[in-house]
């Protein structure tokens, strides 16, 4: 519980940029939401068809995840119950909810009415990483530093190893994810309050 | 109190279920034991064309006696707490405390009544719920907010039991609401998840969920205030990694949330008396459940769903179910599955189709969602 923690590694998508480890790597310049995030599954180079059907909550999620991971995680290196999804926002599935409210008139999807729950996102990066650990979506108006860090410490004293972390919301055009990786055996950037916090706001 | 320590798990000091068969735990309780349920069928063109089964509030209920600005939603927490509070007034105040609500979709009817504008988006948003009700009771702390599809209410007793073992508080007031509204139910419509009579967890006829609405509290504490108080002693989460909105193919990450529950909690499957499933009467949830329960060896375990009594109530469901079998322990009884008659699931289960009397020391309860999400839950004496 109380052994030493890192984040290993950190990503930002928003303002239409995306950002590993505080250096750019993309900038879509100025495009709606949804081009914004076609723009940077492509120049990601990966293929998963699967990505075109998800909600914008979902694609944000996932893309920051792929960047978050690249290089980071082999594959194999962590058994798939030891890999934990810990992530907030504050406008929960709200984006979707209009979306699929707007079909409901002319026959319910299915296929929107999936999306209208926040922790959808946590299903789409665990089917797509293999990850098999815990997993818990919070609201919260704001990131709360705070509680982020005592969440993750839970979770991974109690069963994880390893912990992608962070906020993904998006309402509208408005949209921002961060997301930390956090590793016990690793070196790296020391797991705490004030550097959650400090991440987070320096981007 | 009577300062019983704690030497592992943490303490239910009270609670109480807000349901259309009763306001308090005791009420409810009755009514279970009498058999009664909350579900009555449904012809209503306006929420969805074909007929459908429901626990709902009749539309003249009243949960507060001073309404106030508050949603239903907001009513059903309130009154759900004040309740299970109402003998602990220094907790509620204490910076001690923290309050932890539950829900999938908080105050989404909304949305079907008022006019869409950018303070209609403000005000549904789960964190002005919570907001609005700590600020009724003075809760010092800023709540925590668990919304993880149908096993909400399972992870949010979780996260009190783990922030009161690491001693960041020393009482968590988990609360779970969740209202049905024509949002949810043209949704599981849209799936053919829904049955048009009772629900039939684990039979060979199931054909799909009763949806409900109601909401319930646990107060956990790290320290007893009676020698009957029961314990939350371990729980776990896991995911399918497998599909968005359906089971896993085999239950194993169930099965794996289930021993390491029991792990946390210092016993094997042969400890438990009896488990409270998910049950929802779909096809797909009800066979992983099946499996799930067979590889952890439970398959000879009496096993029930609640889904009968009231409804799949969402992110309710997980602290309804848990008050119910924490007083099932207590009074040594196993309530009967309402629905079920013959197995439907391709591996044993011991499906409680009647009342068992008889001494209980531990329990289990399951949850399992949409986003391939998973949790258990172990409790005993």
């Amino acid at each position: 519980m109380t052994e030493q923690k890192y984040i290993t590694a950190w990503c930002s998508v928003f303002n239409n940029k995306v950002a590993k480890n505080g250096m750019q790597l993309f900038d879509g310049k100025t495009v709606s939401i949804d081009e914004f995030v076609v723009g940077v599954y492509k120049y990601l180079q990966v293929q998963y068809p699967k990505f075109y059907k998800m909600d914008n909550l979902s694609k944000l999620g996932w893309l920051a995840t792929e960047v978050l991971l690249k290089d980071n995680i082999e594959k194999g290196s962590y058994a798939p119950e030891q890999i934990a999804v810990v992530l907030a926002n504050a406008n929960a599935s709200l984006d979707s909810d209009l979306r699929y409210l707007a079909s409901v008139k002319d026959g319910a999807s299915p296929a929107l009415f999936v999306y209208t729950l926040p922790n959808i996102v946590i299903g789409e990066i665990c089917i797509r990483n293999g990850f098999k650990g815990e997993n818990t979506f919070y609201i919260a108006a704001h990131f709360d530093a705070a509680m982020m860090y005592r969440q993750v410490s839970e979770t991974m004293g109690h069963k994880a190893e390893v912990c992608v972390c962070g906020w993904v919301d998006v309402f509208g055009e408005d949209y921002k994810a961060v997301l930390f990786l956090v590793e016990t055996h690793k070196e790296g950037i020391p797991f705490s309050e004030t550097n959650l916090k400090k991440l987070f706001e320096s981007n | 109190m009577d300062g019983q320590q704690l030497h592992k798990g943490v303490f239910v000091i009270a609670d109480n279920i807000l349901s259309p068969i009763g306001s308090t735990t005791a009420e409810n309780m009755r009514h279970l034991k009498s058999g009664e349920s909350g579900v009555q069928q449904y012809i209503d063109t306006n929420i969805l064309p074909d007929t459908f089964s429901a626990s709902l509030f009749s539309q003249s209920h009243t949960f507060l006696e001073q309404e106030g600005d508050y949603t239903k939603f907001e009513q059903l927490l309130i009154a759900s707490i004040t309740d299970s509070v109402k003998e602990l007034p220094e907790i509620v105040s204490s910076e001690r405390t923290i309050l932890i609500i539950s829900s999938t979709k908080g105050n989404i009817s909304l949305l079907e009544t008022e006019t869409h504008n950018t303070g209609l988006y403000q005000r549904i948003a789960l964190h002005t719920s919570a907001g609005l009700v700590a600020q009724h009771f003075g809760f010092v702390h800023t709540p925590i907010i668990v919304s993880n599809a149908c096993i909400s209410g399972v992870v949010a007793i979780i996260t009190g039991m783990r922030l009161l073992q690491s001693r960041d508080y020393d009482h968590a007031i988990v609360v779970g609401a969740d209202v049905i509204s024509k949002f949810v139910l043209s949704g599981f419509g849209s799936f053919q998840a829904l049955s048009d009579e009772l629900c039939k967890p684990f039979d060979k006829d199931r054909k799909g969920i009763n949806l409900g609405e109601g909401a319930a509290t646990v107060v956990l504490s790290t320290v007893a205030n009676n020698r009957d108080n029961l314990k939350i002693l371990g729980g776990a989460i896991s995911n399918d990694a497998n599909h968005i909105s359906g089971p896993s193919r085999t239950g194993e990450e169930l099965a794996w949330a289930i021993n390491e529950a029991l792990a946390e909690a210092d016993l094997t499957y042969s400890d438990i008396s009896f488990i409270s499933a998910h049950g929802t009467a779909t096809m797909y949830n009800d066979e992983m459940e099946a499996n799930a329960i067979n590889i952890a060896g439970m398959q000879t375990i009496p096993v029930n769903s609640l889904k009968g009594y009231y409804g799949h109530t969402l992110g309710a469901a997980g602290l309804i179910e848990t008050v119910v079998s924490l007083h099932s322990l207590k009074e040594g009884i196993i309530l009967p599955t309402p629905g079920f008659q013959n197995s439907g699931v391709s591996k044993p289960l011991n499906v409680s189709a009647e009342m068992f009397k008889g001494p209980l020391e531990n329990g289990l309860k399951t949850a399992s969602g949409f986003g391939g999400c998973n949790a258990a839950l172990v409790f005993g004496k």
